[in-house]
């Protein structure tokens, strides 16, 4: 389905990725994680179009994308939910799910996908997405997004920030329900050892390179040893998080 | 009426047919029909152009619409129309303004409107302001606003200027008394080579009054805004301006806000925030597949809703 071969990007004299290969298949639930600061978000941005590569060529469904806009690539099914989900004063969780879904979504159909991110549709369908919700809210409202937009690949960059820990399984139901929903693949950045857990495959990414890639069984031993520090940066994140 | 006028009336008053209950509809510096109701009455102005409308006390559940079209060019209209809202009365007033002109004379209406709310008295009043036609004469509307409330009298003003007035100066005052409250919304967009300027004066004068003013505007291609309030806290009350404003093209805003605390127990804030479209809401929008002049439509739209 997806193909990147061998994508360089670098910023600011920084090799940010350094000749990434990595191919995804059809109907597969991969988990991409990795120290902070590794590459991630930019590898998902450069899937995405937000930033294009130095170097290198991106294949969706055997057509070369590396020139495509955001927009064609949205159109031809890609779908990226942000770590850091935007904000905007005017438009309504109604509006957005209506744009994601391509404007054809019933009032049903959204509330649906709302009550699967724990969110009180008559609560929240007429809310603004703006300065006025939580970190956590926004966060559910960009998988919701997502979920309407039923897009042949998903990306989601850490999911789980801001998710308390009783929406937890509701968002890992989420996922497996888009997963058998749409047949698509799912792409999931995250350092959560229970998001781990549903991956078909894994994919470890340290320092811009893809250091490992292979089925859940095979990866997830091997870079438990590894990810320890990992850990800990993680946990060191949530404590900046909190102060700022 | 033609299609033209009919036309403006949808865009300002939201009206297909003859609208329900009380009416006044002036077209072209004259009256082109009115009605009253059992509870509101309208009577022309003796000594200036322009029209009293009175409701009783206790009045509910009643509207009146105050709408003015003008579609020759070449004609300066101002009225004076003055609202004496009744006790404890509830009801919505409609007024706005449309303009059509294709000649290349300018078009002028300018509204003086003002209000005086007897105690308890509560009312939610739409403005809406319109221009459009081929000709290459100015669209002007001059509107003001003078709002006088009485003890816990409440009102709730949503003014808009949708689109096609080539100049404007909205001038709003209000002189608030104890526990009243004033709410004011305000939408504007302004393209092409425009200038809109509104300015707020509010007087928090009563015990407890309060007061929120939120503006919202779009300045394109080579128009100018400019927003200017004066919020003046003269007793316990509350006071809060906020004033957004998207610039695109060569759009320009200026922003000048004050407020002035002249009680210990006053408390006001402002906030105002003049900016391009974030670049990363239009990624946002463009990732869910819409192009960059979708996205842009959608936020602006948004926006000013
Ligand atoms: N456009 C950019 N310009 C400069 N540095 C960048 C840019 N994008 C990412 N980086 C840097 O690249 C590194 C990887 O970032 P990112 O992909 O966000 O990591 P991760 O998501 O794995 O935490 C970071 O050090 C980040 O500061
Ligand atoms: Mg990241």
């Amino acid at each position: 389905m997806l193909e990147l071969k061998d994508i360089c990007f670098s910023r600011d004299n920084k090799n940010i990725l350094k000749n990434v290969n990595l191919t995804i298949d059809n109907n597969k639930m991969i988990v991409i994680t990795g120290p902070n600061g590794s590459g991630k978000s930019t590898l998902a941005k450069i899937i995405m179009g937000i930033e294009n590569p130095d170097s290198g060529k991106i294949i969706f469904d055997g057509k070369d994308i590396t020139k495509l806009s955001i927009t064609e690539r949205a159109k031809m099914g890609i779908g990226f939910a942000f770590q850091q989900p935007v904000r905007f004063k005017g438009l309504t969780v109604k509006d957005l799910i209506e744009i994601s879904a391509g404007n054809s979504i019933k009032v049903c159909d959204a509330c649906d996908v709302l009550a699967d991110v724990g969110l009180c549709a008559q609560e929240y369908l007429n809310r603004e997405v703006n300065s006025g919700l939580s970190g956590g809210e926004l966060k559910r409202i960009e998988i919701a997004m997502l979920a309407a937009k039923k897009s042949k690949l998903t990306i989601f960059d850490e999911p789980e920030a801001g998710i308390d820990l009783w929406s937890f399984n509701n968002l890992i139901s989420v996922f497996e329900k888009m997963h058998d929903d749409i047949h698509g693949s799912i792409v999931i950045i995250s350092h959560q050892e229970r998001i781990l857990n549903i991956a078909d495959e894994i994919v470890l990414i340290t320092n811009g390179k893809v250091e490992k890639h292979g089925p859940r069984e095979e990866v997830l031993p091997q870079i438990f040893n590894k990810v320890k520090p990992c850990h800990k940066i993680d946990k060191n994140q949530k404590c900046n998080e909190g102060r700022a | 009426m033609d299609k033209i006028e009919k036309n403006l009336l949808k865009q300002i008053a939201d009206i297909e047919k003859t609208p329900m209950g009380a009416y006044n509809i002036r077209e072209n510096g004259k009256l082109a029909g009115r009605n009253t109701t059992a509870n509101i009455d309208i009577v022309t102005k003796k000594d200036k152009p322009g029209i009293d409308i009175i409701i009783k006390p206790n009045t509910k559940n009643e509207s009146v619409h105050i709408p003015v079209i003008l579609t020759q060019g070449g004609l300066n209209d101002l009225v004076y129309n003055d609202f004496y809202i009744g006790e404890n009365a509830d009801v919505v007033i409609v007024a706005g303004c449309g303009i059509h002109n294709s000649t290349c004379n300018t078009a002028e209406h300018d509204g003086i409107h003002t209000f005086h709310l007897a105690k308890g008295a509560k009312i939610k009043y739409i403005e809406k302001h319109y221009g459009e036609g081929e000709g290459t004469g100015d669209r002007i509307l001059n509107p003001q606003t003078i709002i006088n409330l009485d003890e816990n009298a409440s009102m709730e003003m949503e003014s808009v200027q949708i689109k096609g007035v080539t100049s404007t100066i909205r001038e709003t005052f209000a002189n608030m008394g104890k526990g009243s409250s004033l709410v004011i919304s305000e939408r504007i967009m302004t393209t092409g080579k425009q200038t809109a300027k509104t300015i707020f004066d509010v007087n928090l004068n009563g015990e407890d009054s309060s007061v929120h003013v939120a503006s919202r505007s779009v300045a394109e291609d080579d128009s100018l805004q400019e927003f200017v309030s004066n919020v003046k806290g003269n007793t316990k009350c509350f006071g809060h301006v906020e004033c957004d404003a998207i610039i695109m093209g060569n759009g320009r805003v200026i922003s000048d806000p004050k407020i002035e605390a002249n009680d210990v127990d006053a408390s006001l804030i402002h906030e105002a925030a003049i900016g391009k479209i974030a670049g990363e809401q239009l990624i946002k929008l463009m990732t869910l597949g819409l192009t960059e002049k979708e996205a842009e439509e959608q936020i602006i739209n948004g926006f000013l809703k």
